[in-house]
């Protein structure tokens, strides 16, 4: 029998805003139900509809049954009995989850004792033992450590303790692991699934990141524009998906296991959830739309094998096996001609050596002083020669910001050198430095803040126009416009009148009025949805190929950095730890930093993902003010744990500069006991090499 | 934090100095003490007078920078000089900082905690009748000054009084110096009665309002989701987390009201004839009384860099991200 | 476009209605109502001293005779010429100041809170106080300025507070990176984006330094005769109050609903302008 049954969910916010348009699933004891769509179709405000913590001003109609027992309409004396105790919520962002001003042991207590009856000591013992089980370690110390002295990772390990605290049947995860680094991620998850085995409880697991659900779902239900649109099992859903959004949405995604050729997006942004198309609400994206499909929104209909699917032409899809690059237009690139010329024979745009730059550590917003030093960038070196994509990759916090925000300053550094086009930053004065920033510009993460919202499109792609005195702004900006793929006409509308997407594309604009010769990236699509995704990595490669472009590109997501860069170095701590070609590093990492990294990124395959072979590492990133000793990585280093005494001496005493492998062209790795190896697609099954 | 508060005073202790003597060059150069002997009938001899002014170091014939050295000397020695008539302001002093002190203590603490009590309840019972009886009422109640209040609330007991036929709330000065013991202290209190609701008044809805905002913008917070999915009630989620959080910013506040508090205490002293530090400064000015008018600042300035002092320590107290372990 | 959106969530708001309503009332009364009334301000009735009002004087008459009703709101229009004066000079202050404290940081932010922190400690009453009998004869402007000096800081602190969050902002960055000069960038990215914050306060320091006028004139040190204000005339009016009602009722009741009605404005404003505010 299953826990929660919802049938046929809605939910309206005032303003005509039908967030959720009827939503129906099961989810069964131990059992794993995966909802993925975009930002914004309604995954959220379902789940928090089940839990009956939306707004007052929500309209909520349906029915939401657990263990048969309707919950909607249930008053609070009732209500109260049922969270938290058969049904927990995980939620997104963990430190604002946490109440700020009292510690996680107290918190998670609470959640013990609002439905046991317990004395605050035993309370508080038991909330030290749920720390423990999801793996804290010290956790009776760190119980008494408030929210911000946590990590990310650690205050998500938290929250699921103040989940699981009263053995619940039912967990919602929403998109818990969003927020956390890939190596933590796979942490994480490995710690639901523990929870799981402990608990025998069902899961509603909610995300956007479609490799995530292939190794934990059992089921997958697809959402767009507040409905669900598929639902099957998860093998179904990944290789036979029979409905164009799945199809074009699988299609989207880069993957770290290297597959070439451009991405394949979807066109198009979801609809307003205040303004939705009269039929599918996919048709205006959808490239196999026939005139029927205005007609009527297609209801979720059940298909072969236990699946549902709401599109009119599933069957057709079922009978001739289309896939997403089938259905959807595949963008073609142009290729570019610098990189056929050698790189040792191509000239250097950027050079970095041994750079390096520290922070005075503050501590207390009151009561402020200076605790120590973080190091954050603590002498790294690389170049980038003129075509090409250096993509610089790492964790939160291992200074990829810092890096290049010191390259953007052209200021001289505190130590080592920053060579820009030829010219050292610590002999610009301050006309030569204006002159150098035409060629060197940025583009940022946020596509939101880095748009000032108080002026209209033309005057911020203008703007460094004008700055660099151009005359001919307007000409300049339409042309502008039109290459990264926006209407002219939108010229005097503001940023927020933008999707992400195009937004992203405005930032790109601008970065391009002055015709740099270098761009700097800053994670520039991890704040956008796959499908929106795909269209600016394509925008980005081939506004390279077309320009003669040189790309910094900094990022966490290594499948983007796979499809994007030529070259990649991996950054730990302030130093680098492994650099080479994309294709030397991804396929035969050497550095058991990299390994894990590459290792702890889901695959948008459940098969793979099955049988997958995973490197965990142990505990958080150490704080960049208190770096080990030595190896900056061996507190968490896989190898390092099973060398012998006397061979880890010298991970412990000297620090290992990054030393070009033997047989490699263009890879080198900062380790002592350096090994390629490959562990992208290493199973159970395969043997370890 | 020892060291940083002591590094804190040093500042605080020096900022005191600049305001009171910015104070004191600024009243020794612009009052005029003559003006009160020049006015005497039989009129005083001039030499007679500047005589009696050198003695009180308030002579305009000497320079503004030389009567300044002389000021500061004696106050490093803890005395603030004469009165335009030859009192000690020290001792002028002694009998009004704690009748003003009384005042304003009262008047801060009723109007921060009645505040705060009602902008939480406010927030929780948000669009509902009380809520908005209370927004009402904070809005006309800020829209008073204190002193409209202040002689509304006088005039308003004087005719109960009337009505009555005896004095049920006092509405002048601060005690009745023929009762004695028990009947003294009662008659004490009922002093108190109007002006500490006239002082606090402005500030309970003040703090009223700030408090129902915080307590609105932490309410939508994901941290009050959370308490409420872990099984706690509505109200218990609202005032065990939301309230505790949104204290902090009203805390901060706390810092700037006291400006405001110590120039109601000017009106209130004024209009319901205390004796104490707001009223004295009113008659220093129109008395030309510089050493006056330069004790005074000093104590504002102490008072003010105090109250700053006491809101950071509080907001530290209750807000473990501003401590340093 | 946007500020169409911000007034239409404005008059959302019943309070922020009733305010505007009240003070355009307020605002027509003041100017338009002496040309409605039989008397000037500068009259003086010899035959009606200390008279109740009537049909012909309609708020009475004052001591030497002059017409309540025009001197209330000869009084009224001076009061809402301060409270606009002195909110406009003391935000655009602490706009100004509070900017560069906060985007330059360094010495000229140490520099410029130093000044804030002294002039938050110097009681302003008193300084005002001491200054204004100077003033005497002078042109009220002065008073303005006196005013204006003693109500920017607090503001300027919280303009210097946001001002560092919006430094680090992605768009102020790239402004950096282009190259665009750094007081430009303070014009042209920083305060307009404060531009929510700055007008609410400017509203709200309309209203307080219409009190602080009034407070001022009550213990003489305000305005100066002849000229007239609110503050003034509640002043002489409450010497009387028991007496004679009408000389304090009036310009009490004008002030209390002048401030009222802005203070209204002001927080409707600050619901319409804050995305992020629960209305
Ligand atoms: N309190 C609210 N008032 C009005 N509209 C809301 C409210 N909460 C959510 N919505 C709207 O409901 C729709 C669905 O939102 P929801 O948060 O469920 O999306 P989501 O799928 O969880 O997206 P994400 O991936 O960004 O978390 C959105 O259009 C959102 O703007
Ligand atoms: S119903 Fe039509 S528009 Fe909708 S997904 Fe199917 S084919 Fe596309
Ligand atoms: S040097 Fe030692 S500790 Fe560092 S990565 Fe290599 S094996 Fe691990
Ligand atoms: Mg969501």
């Amino acid at each position: 029998m299953s826990i929660l049954e919802v049938t046929d969910l809605t939910v309206t916010f005032p303003g005509g805003i039908q967030a959720v348009r009827g939503v129906s699933y099961e989810v069964e004891r131990g059992e794993v139900l995966g909802i993925v769509g975009e930002s914004g179709s309604g995954k959220s405000v379902t789940s928090l509809a089940i839990m009956g913590l939306l707004p007052r001003n929500a309209v909520v109609s349906g029915s939401v049954k657990l263990h048969g027992r309707e919950l909607l309409g249930m008053d609070e004396d009732e209500l109260i009995k049922v969270r938290g105790k058969a049904i927990s919520m995980i939620f997104q962002d963990p430190l604002s989850a946490f109440t700020p001003v009292y510690t996680i042991g107290d918190q998670v207590a609470e959640a013990v004792r609002v439905h046991q009856k317990m004395a605050k000591d035993k309370a508080a013992k038991r909330a030290v033992e749920l720390l423990d089980l999801v793996g804290i370690p010290n956790p009776h110390l760190r119980a008494k450590a408030f929210p911000h002295e946590f990590s990310g990772g650690m205050r998500q390990r938290a929250m699921i303790a103040m989940a699981i605290a009263n053995d619940p049947d039912l967990l919602i995860c929403d998109e818990p692991t969003t927020a956390l680094d890939v190596t933590i991620q796979a942490q994480v998850l490995e710690v639901l699934k523990t929870a799981q085995q402990e608990t025998g409880a069902g899961i509603v697991m909610i995300t956007h990141d479609l490799g995530v659900i292939a190794g934990m779902a059992d089921r997958v239900l697809v959402m767009y524009a507040g409905r669900p649109v598929e639902q099957g099992s998860v093998d179904d859903i990944y290789y036979r998906p029979r409905m164009p959004y799945t199809m074009g949405l699988l299609a989207s995604i880069p993957r770290v296991d290297g597959e070439e050729g451009p991405l394949v997006p979807i066109e198009g942004n979801p609809p307003s959830p205040s303004a939705l198309p009269p039929g599918c609400p996919f048709a205006p994206r959808c490239p196999m739309k026939v005139d029927m499909c205005d007609d009527e929104e297609p209801p979720l209909t059940p298909f072969a094998g236990g699946r549902q699917v709401a599109c009119i032409r599933s069957h057709e899809i079922e009978h001739k096996g289309l896939t997403g690059a089938d259905v959807f237009p595949v963008p073609v690139i142009p290729p570019s001609d610098v990189v056929r010329v050698p790189r040792a024979e191509r000239s250097t745009v950027l050079q970095l050596d041994g750079m390096i730059r520290h922070y005075p550590l503050m501590k207390g917003a009151v009561f402020k002083r200076r605790v120590g030093t973080v190091y954050a960038v603590d002498g790294i070196s690389f170049d980038v020669a003129e075509g090409e994509t250096l993509a610089l990759v790492g964790e939160s916090g291992c200074g990829k910001t810092t890096t290049l925000q010191q390259i953007m300053q052209l200021e001289p550094p505190q130590g080592g050198r920053v060579v820009v086009l030829g010219k050292d930053s610590a002999k610009l004065d301050k006309d030569a430095r204006k002159a150098l920033r035409r060629d060197l510009q940025i583009v940022f993460q946020d596509p939101m803040a880095a748009l000032d919202p108080r002026m209209p499109v033309s005057d911020i792609i203008a703007e460094p126009l004008r700055a660099h005195g151009r005359k001919d702004v307007r000409a300049r900006v339409a042309e502008l416009l039109e290459l990264v793929g926006l209407s002219p006409e939108h010229a005097e509308r503001y940023p927020q009148q933008f999707s992400g997407g195009q937004r992203q594309r405005i930032g790109i604009a601008r970065a391009l009025a002055l015709e740099p010769k270098l761009l700097v990236l800053d994670e520039p699509v991890s704040a956008l949805d796959v499908s929106i995704q795909a269209g600016v990595i394509n925008l980005l490669e081939e506004l390279k190929n077309t320009l003669g472009l040189s790309y910094l590109f900094v990022a966490h997501d290594l499948a983007v950095v796979r499809h994007l860069a030529d070259r990649v170095a991996v950054m730990y701590l302030g130093r680098i730890a492994e650099i080479g070609t994309v294709e030397n590093v991804y396929d035969h990492p050497a550095h058991p930093y990299t390994q894990a990294l590459l290792s702890a990124i889901p695959l948008p395959d459940p098969e793979m993902e099955r049988t997958r072979k995973r490197i965990l590492l142990e505990g958080d990133l150490p704080s960049p003010a208190d770096p080990p000793s030595g190896c900056r990585f061996r507190t968490r280093c896989p190898k390092f744990a099973q060398l012998s005494e006397a061979d880890r001496r010298i991970c412990v005493d000297e620090e290992p500069s990054v030393a070009r492998l033997a047989n490699a062209v263009d890879h080198g790795a900062a380790c002592h006991y350096a090994e390629e190896i490959e562990v992208i697609t290493a199973s159970d099954d395969q043997e370890e090499k | 934090m020892g060291k940083y508060l002591l590094r804190r005073l040093a500042i605080n202790a020096i900022l005191v100095v600049i305001a009171a003597s910015l104070a004191y060059v600024l009243a020794a150069s612009t009052m005029n003490p003559r003006a009160a002997y020049q006015a005497r009938q039989p009129p005083i001899a001039e030499s007679v007078i500047d005589a009696t002014l050198d003695a009180y170091n308030l002579n305009d014939k000497t320079p503004v920078i030389v009567r300044y050295g002389t000021w500061a000397k004696s106050v490093i020695t803890g005395d603030f000089g004469k009165t335009w008539n030859g009192g000690s302001v020290n001792d002028e002093m002694g009998r009004r900082i704690f009748v003003s002190l009384r005042l304003l203590l009262i008047g801060t603490l009723a109007g921060f905690v009645i505040g705060v009590a009602f902008g939480a309840f406010s927030a929780v019972r948000q669009y509902k009748l009380s809520d908005r009886l209370i927004g009402v009422s904070s809005f006309v109640i800020m829209a008073l000054p204190v002193f409209l209040l202040a002689t509304l609330l006088a005039m308003a007991t004087y005719n109960l009084n009337d009505a009555l036929g005896f004095t049920l709330i006092e509405y002048t000065g601060e005690y009745n110096p023929k009762l004695a013991g028990w009947d003294q202290f009662v008659n004490r209190l009922n002093h108190l009665i109007l002006p500490t609701i006239s002082l606090s008044l402005g500030s309970i809805a003040f703090y009223s309002r700030i408090q129902r905002n915080m307590m609105l913008d932490v309410l939508g917070q994901d941290f009050v989701r959370t308490a409420m999915a872990k099984g706690l009630r509505r109200r218990t989620a609202l005032t065990k987390h939301a309230l505790r959080t949104a204290l902090i910013p009203s805390a901060t506040y706390f810092a700037f009201a006291f400006g405001t508090m110590f120039t109601g205490a000017i009106f209130t002293e004024k209009i319901f004839a205390w004796h104490g530090m707001g009223a004295w400064l009113v008659d220093a000015i129109n008395a030309n009384d510089v050493n006056s008018v330069a004790a005074v600042t000093f104590f504002t300035a102490v008072c003010v860099l105090f109250a700053a002092f006491l809101s950071d320590l509080l907001v530290a107290a209750l807000d473990p991200r501003v401590r340093v372990s | 476009m946007r500020s169409k959106v911000v007034l239409r969530r404005l008059f959302r708001n019943k309070q922020a209605r009733y305010g505007t309503v009240a003070l355009i009332l307020l605002i027509l009364l003041a100017y338009i109502g002496p040309y409605i009334g039989p008397y000037d301000w500068t009259d003086k009735d010899f035959l009606a001293f200390m008279s109740a009002p009537d049909g012909d004087h309609w708020w009475g008459t004052g001591a030497i005779g002059q017409d309540m009703y025009a001197v209330t709101l000869r009084g009224m229009q001076k009061s809402i010429i301060i409270g606009l004066l002195v909110a406009l000079i003391a935000t655009g202050l602490a706009a100004v100041v509070g900017a560069f404290a906060g985007y330059f940081g360094g010495w000229v932010d140490k520099v410029l809170m130093w000044g804030v922190d002294l002039l938050l400690v110097l009681p302003s009453f008193l300084i005002i106080a001491i200054i204004s009998p100077r003033l005497k004869g002078g042109t009220w402007l002065w008073f303005v300025v006196l005013l204006a000096a003693f109500t920017w800081m607090i503001t300027s602190r919280v303009v210097r507070s946001m001002t560092l969050s919006l430094r680090e902002r992605e768009y102020v960055l790239a402004a950096v990176y282009m190259g665009i000069p750094r007081w430009k960038i303070i014009f042209r990215h920083v305060v307009p984006n404060l531009s929510s914050l700055l007008i609410i306060d400017a509203t709200l320091n309309v209203s307080g330094a219409i009190i602080g006028e009034a407070a001022l004139s009550f213990f003489g040190f305000g305005i100066q005769p002849p000229d007239v204000s609110l503050g003034t005339l509640i002043a002489e009016g409450s010497r009387n109050a028991t007496g004679y009602p009408w000389l304090f009722a009036f310009p009490a009741g004008l002030l209390v609903l002048l401030v009222l009605s802005i203070n209204l404005i002001g927080d409707g404003l600050r619901d319409a302008l804050d995305p992020g505010s629960n209305s």
